[in-house]
C-alpha cells in the first residue's frame, strides 16, 4: 500500500483572536490516495480554500496534522511535491505563454534544453502549441487557465491542488476544460484535491466528493462516485455526464448540501456505500 | 501605418502647441493694453512694454548674439549650452544618487513593516523641509568630509541637494510596486518555496516598473529643479542657476537676455525627460503588468 497522497487528521484552523474570532475549520478529517480525484464542495464560506492553503503550506494549520506522501505539508511544499492553480489564472503578464510555463522549472534550476523540452510537450498537452509565444493578455479567460495547468504540471508532480480553476469560465469553455483535465490526469496519473462550487463538475471529475458546510467549516459527508456506477476517473469520457449513475451521485451531493445535518436519515453514509443499498 | 500615423499626429500636435503658445505671446503684446490688465490694483496679465515682454522672436535672434559688449565673449547659445550641460550633469548625479537611494530604501520598507512604519513618515516629512534650508547645512557637513585625496566640492553638495529632491518619487513609488504583486502570484512563489530576493527578482520588481517610470520621471524633474537652485544656494558658478541670477541683471538694456537660460532650462527638462522616455522603451515588456489577467 502506497503512501496517501493527502492525509489530514483532526485540523482546526482558527483566523484572529478573541471577538473577532472566526472558526475556518474544526476538526477535518480526509485522506486522499495516491492517483485520486477528490473534488471539495460547499457553500462560500466554509473554509474549502483554507484547507487546499493548509495542504499546500500557505497556510499553517492552528492543530492537527497534515502529511503529503508522508512529509510535513512545508517538507512536501520545498521539495515541490505538489502542482497548484488558483482561480485566477495568475500568469505573469510580462512572460510569454512559454515563458510562463516554464517559471518553476526555470526557477528551480532546470537545465535550458531540458526545460525547452519539456514546455514543448505541455504546450502540446493543453493545445496551446501556436501561443507560445503570445503574452497572457493575447489570450482569452480559457487559454490562460488553461496555460495555468500547464504550468502547474511542468514539474510532473504527482499531487495536483486547484481552487476553483474553472470558476470564471463559461459553461462551454467549462465542459471543454473538465474533458481536457480528466484526459491530463489519465495521461499523468496524478492526485488531484479540486475545489469547485459546481455539482456537475464535481461529479463528473472526482472518484470522491467532499462535501463541506460552513459555520465552523468541517467534512459534512463524502460520496463516492465510483460506488454510482460511474467509472474510475482515469478512463472516464463525456459520455459519463449522461449516465444515470452521474444523476443519483448528482442527487446525493445535493441532498448533503442542502441538508447536512440529515445526512444519515438519507441514507448516504460518508463512504457513499449506502447508495448501493437502495 | 497607424502607428506610424499616431506618431506623426504626436509630432503635429506637439509643434502646433508651441506654435499656439508663441503666437498667443506676439499677438497679446501687439495688442494688449500698454500697462497690462489691471483688476483693482491688481494687474492680472503684463505689461506689453519691450522691457516686460521682448519679442519672440527677440529672444530667439539673442541666442546668436554675444553674451556681453566684450571682444572675447561667446555667443549666448554657446555659453547657455555649457551652462545647460553643466546643471544637466549636475542634475544626472543627483537623479541617480536619488534612485539608488530611494530603490533602497523602498526594498527595506517593502521587506520589513516595522522598516516602514518607522521610516515612512520621515521620508514625506523630509520633503516639507524647504530647500533654501537644507543647502547651508549639506555644504557644511559636506566641508568635513575628507576621504584620502577626495575633498568635497560645492558640485557635490549641489548633486545631494538635486538627489534630496529626487529620492522621494522613487522611495513612494517603488514601494507601492514592490508591494503591487496581487495574491495569487505571492502564494505561487511561496508554493515554489523561494525566498525573498529571488521573489524579488522574479516577482517584485518587474512588477513595481510601471509604477517605478512615472517616479523615474518626476525624480528628473525634481533632480533639475533642484539642481538649478541649489546652484544658486550654494552659489556655484557655470551652470543655469547662476546665469538665470547674473542675466536677470541686464534685463533692463537688454531684455531678451533673461530669457536665454531659462529656454536652456526648458531644454535641459525635455532632455531628461527624452532619457526616461528611452528607459521607459527599455522596460516596456514589463509595463503590461498593468494589464489584468483573469
Ligand atoms: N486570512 C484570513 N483572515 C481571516 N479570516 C479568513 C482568512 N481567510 C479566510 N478567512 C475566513 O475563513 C472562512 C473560510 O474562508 P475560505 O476562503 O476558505 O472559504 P471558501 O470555502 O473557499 O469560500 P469560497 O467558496 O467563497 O471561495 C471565511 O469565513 C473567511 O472569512
Ligand atoms: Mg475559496
Amino acid at each position: 500500500m502506497t503512501e496517501p497522497a493527502i492525509s489530514v487528521t483532526g485540523v482546526d484552523r482558527v483566523f484572529g483572536k478573541g471577538r473577532k474570532q472566526v472558526v475556518a475549520l474544526t476538526d477535518v478529517d480526509l485522506t486522499v490516495a495516491d492517483g485520486e480525484f477528490v473534488a471539495l464542495i460547499g457553500p462560500s464560506g466554509c473554509g474549502k480554500s483554507t484547507l487546499l492553503r493548509l495542504v499546500a503550506d500557505l497556510d499553517t494549520a492552528t492543530s492537527g496534522e497534515i502529511k503529503v506522501f508522508g512529509k510535513g505539508a512545508r517538507q512536501a511544499r520545498l521539495d515541490q511535491d505538489y502542482g497548484i492553480a488558483f482561480q485566477q489564472a495568475g500568469l505573469l503578464p510580462w512572460r510569454t505563454v512559454a515563458g510562463n510555463i516554464e517559471l518553476p522549472l526555470k526557477i528551480h534550476g532546470a537545465a535550458p534544453a531540458l526545460r525547452k523540452a519539456r514546455v514543448a510537450e505541455l504546450l502540446e498537452l493543453v493545445g496551446l502549441t501556436d501561443f507560445a509565444k503570445n503574452h497572457p493578455d493575447q489570450l482569452s479567460g480559457g487559454m490562460q487557465q488553461r496555460v495555468a495547468i500547464a504550468r502547474a504540471l511542468a514539474e510532473s508532480p504527482r499531487l495536483l491542488l486547484m481552487d476553483e480553476p474553472f470558476g470564471a469560465l463559461d459553461e462551454i469553455t467549462r465542459e471543454r476544460m473538465q474533458n481536457e483535465l480528466v484526459r491530463i490526469c489519465a495521461e499523468t496519473g496524478a492526485a488531484v484535491l479540486f475545489v469547485t462550487h459546481s455539482i456537475p463538475e464535481a461529479v463528473f471529475l472526482s472518484d470522491r466528493v467532499v462535501v463541506m458546510s460552513p459555520r465552523p467549516g468541517r467534512i459534512t459527508g463524502i460520496v463516492d462516485v465510483r460506488a454510482d456506477g460511474l467509472a474510475d476517473h482515469h478512463d472516464r469520457t463525456e459520455r459519463a455526464r449522461d449516465q444515470e449513475g452521474f444523476f443519483r451521485a448528482v442527487a446525493e451531493v445535493r441532498a448533503l448540501l442542502h441538508g447536512g445535518a440529515s445526512t444519515s436519515s438519507a441514507g448516504v453514509e460518508p463512504a457513499g456505500v449506502g447508495v448501493e443499498e437502495r | 501605418m497607424a502607428q506610424l500615423w499616431n506618431r506623426f499626429r504626436a509630432v503635429v500636435f506637439g509643434v502646433l502647441g508651441v506654435a499656439a503658445v508663441v503666437a498667443t505671446w506676439d499677438v497679446y503684446k501687439a495688442f494688449g493694453p500698454e500697462q497690462g490688465v489691471l483688476v483693482g490694483d491688481t494687474r492680472v496679465l503684463p505689461r506689453t512694454t519691450d522691457l516686460a515682454m521682448p519679442h519672440s522672436w527677440e529672444m530667439l535672434q539673442r541666442f546668436g548674439e554675444p553674451v556681453t559688449g566684450l571682444p572675447d565673449a561667446p555667443d549666448a547659445i554657446r555659453a547657455v549650452f555649457d551652462a545647460s550641460m553643466f546643471s544637466l550633469g549636475l542634475a544626472a548625479r543627483g537623479w541617480l544618487i536619488g534612485v539608488v537611494v530611494g530603490m533602497l530604501l523602498a526594498l527595506l520598507m517593502s521587506r520589513l513593516r516595522i522598516v516602514e512604519s518607522a521610516l515612512l513618515p520621515w521620508v514625506i516629512l523630509s520633503q516639507t523641509v524647504p530647500l533654501i534650508a537644507i543647502a547651508p547645512l549639506v555644504r557644511r557637513w559636506g566641508s568635513e568630509i575628507q576621504i584620502g585625496s577626495y575633498v568635497w566640492s560645492s558640485e557635490d553638495s549641489v548633486a545631494v541637494i538635486a538627489a534630496y529632491l529626487a529620492f522621494f518619487p522613487v522611495a513612494v513609488g517603488a514601494l507601492r510596486g514592490l508591494k503591487s504583486p496581487d495574491k495569487t502570484h505571492l502564494d505561487l512563489m511561496r508554493a515554489y518555496g523561494v525566498g525573498w530576493w529571488r521573489s524579488l527578482i522574479t516577482l517584485r520588481l518587474p512588477s513595481s516598473v510601471p509604477y517605478l517610470l512615472p517616479a523615474l520621471r518626476l525624480a528628473a524633474a525634481s533632480a533639475v529643479i533642484g539642481a538649478v537652485v541649489a546652484e544658486v544656494s550654494i552659489g556655484l558658478k557655470g551652470g543655469l542657476g547662476r546665469m538665470v541670477i547674473d542675466y536677470a541683471v541686464a534685463a533692463s538694456g537688454d531684455p531678451a537676455k533673461p530669457w536665454a537660460p531659462i529656454f536652456g532650462a526648458v531644454a535641459v527638462g525635455l532632455a531628461a525627460a527624452g532619457a526616461i522616455g528611452l528607459l521607459g522603451l527599455a522596460l516596456r515588456p514589463f509595463r503590461l503588468t498593468g494589464v489584468s489577467t483573469q
